[in-house]
């Protein structure tokens, strides 16, 4: 294990995990609108954001995924040291992290069960930057209509589908976040 | 030691902090389905709340300015304490006045004051689940969700009309959430109902029951009724003994021993707030 696994944590843990998390329960009551989360200094590829997102969300009892370039030596350590997670496989994880790319396809997750929609897995995905505009988000927590710029339209159409069914997704870049349950509508901008 | 930092940061264990923060996500991601959570045992009994501290003491930051009622008032027993105990254990700022405060916990009733973004209502929940008082079996009430028969519940209303004349139920009345999940709001008045359609964000915490639920803000919620009997939200015929609200709920107290009694507003800081207006008009 390097040095770099065993800093870059909280160092005030709950107090700024609280403050973090505000952020991600306004960004996920909020589908679309893109909120400041700092804390973590996680080793790369891992964004502040995403690093921060799994302190406040991540332990042993939740196994994660990390996808695509995301699934390194350093951020393994990183994450072991600071959570105690398990990494598992796609279908197993309460938690995913990685780019789009690395992340797809997204029926490999779990979406929950009829009786517990609730035990479905939570995307944290990875993104070059986040902007209000693309596409056209509707539904539970917006007023009239917030835009984001999603990675695509078509995965996401799908997922509203499924519900109550489905993944529910945070996007990260830097140290903003925003976040699409799966009651959002998504349409073309 | 200082006697408050001998506590965590808003009494909880961190583990059980992200435990309860990952439910209420679920609970956002999902309107009005009520998600299981390991509840803790808190220093209060069951049935005062202890869902609604778990839920407070899970989004609270040190910068929020927290207001606790009871009924409406700030004052009773139950909002005292509760607001006490996160004086001591996480140090935030409290208040009585609606809009200055950051997160709201409530028990069974919705401030008078609109809500805005910015603000959480976390609600205490008795009873989560609607359906309980018609089907005793949690097996059963889960897959009525799953597949969304909800015909008992309207047969219950029916019923209240059968014998009644009117939907007699008068708090914790059914809602359906997004046109999906069938959902308690709490024991509120259904005089509070309507105002459930909000910007804030709201969050309902069973302790006992382990359930914890939510509606996000602008989220549709509709009161059960029927077409000839549509849902009406009542409240007393009177207005406020103190203030003059026609607007407000209104509790009835008894002020003598002689069975005098008057109407007054159940939100005490809305009530407030209006007299030292009409006082301050006095003044000028």
């Amino acid at each position: 294990m390097q040095m770099q696994a065993l800093t870059g944590g909280f160092t005030d843990t709950p107090r700024e995990a609280a403050i973090a998390f505000r952020a991600m329960l306004e960004a996920m009551a909020r589908p679309g609108r893109i909120f400041d989360i700092a804390g973590a200094t996680p080793p790369m590829p891992l964004s502040i954001a995403a690093g921060t997102a799994l302190l406040v969300l991540a332990d042993g009892t939740t196994p994660v995924h990390l996808a695509g370039a995301h699934d390194a030596p350093g951020v393994r350590d990183w994450i072991t040291f600071h959570t105690g997670a398990p990494l598992a496989a796609r279908g197993e994880a309460a938690l995913a992290v990685g780019d789009w790319a690395g992340l797809l396809p997204l029926d490999a997750y779990r979406i929950g069960v009829p009786e517990y929609p609730d035990r479905s897995a939570t995307l944290i995905v990875e993104m070059a930057a986040l902007t209000s505009s693309g596409a056209r988000l509707t539904g539970p927590g917006i007023e009239t209509e917030h835009r984001l710029s999603l990675p695509e339209i078509a995965a996401f159409r799908t997922n509203r589908a499924l519900f109550p069914l489905g993944i529910d997704f945070f996007f990260t870049a830097d140290a903003r976040i925003a976040a699409l349950p799966r009651t959002t509508h998504v349409e073309e901008g | 030691m200082a006697e408050a930092e001998q506590y965590n940061f808003a009494y909880l264990d961190e583990q059980t902090k992200r435990m309860i923060r990952r439910t209420v996500l679920k609970a956002l991601a999902i309107p009005g389905y009520q998600v299981p959570f390991a509840s803790r045992e808190m220093p209060m009994p069951y049935g005062w709340g202890t869902g609604g501290v778990q839920v407070t003491a899970a989004v609270l930051t040190p910068s929020d300015t927290l207001k606790v009622i009871d009924q409406g008032a700030d004052d009773t027993t139950n909002a005292v304490s509760i607001r006490k105990f996160f004086e001591k254990t996480a140090q935030v700022a409290t208040t009585t006045r609606t809009p200055a405060a950051s997160v709201i916990q409530t028990r069974h009733r919705i401030p008078e004051t609109p809500l805005a973004e910015g603000q959480i209502l976390v609600y205490q929940v008795p009873i989560p689940e609607p359906l309980r008082f018609l089907e005793p079996r949690e097996t059963e009430t889960r897959k009525m969700h799953a597949h969304e028969e909800y015909g008992l519940m309207h047969v219950k209303l029916y019923e209240d009309i059968a014998r009644h004349g009117a939907i007699v139920t008068a708090y914790a009345y059914p809602v359906r959430v997004e046109g999906r999940y069938v959902m308690d709001p709490s024991p509120i008045p259904k005089f509070d109902n309507p105002r459930m359609n909000m910007a804030a964000i709201q969050l309902f915490g069973a302790g006992r029951e382990q359930r914890i639920y939510a509606v996000p803000p602008h989220t549709g919620v509709v009161s059960l009724d029927f077409e000839d009997y549509p849902f009406e939200a009542t409240k007393a015929a009177a207005v406020c003994a103190l203030c003059g609200s026609a607007e407000s709920y209104l509790d009835e107290v008894i002020v003598d021993d002689t069975g005098g009694r008057m109407f007054v507003c159940s939100d005490t800081d809305f009530c407030a707030g209006r007299r030292g207006a009409m006082d301050a008009e006095a003044v000028a």
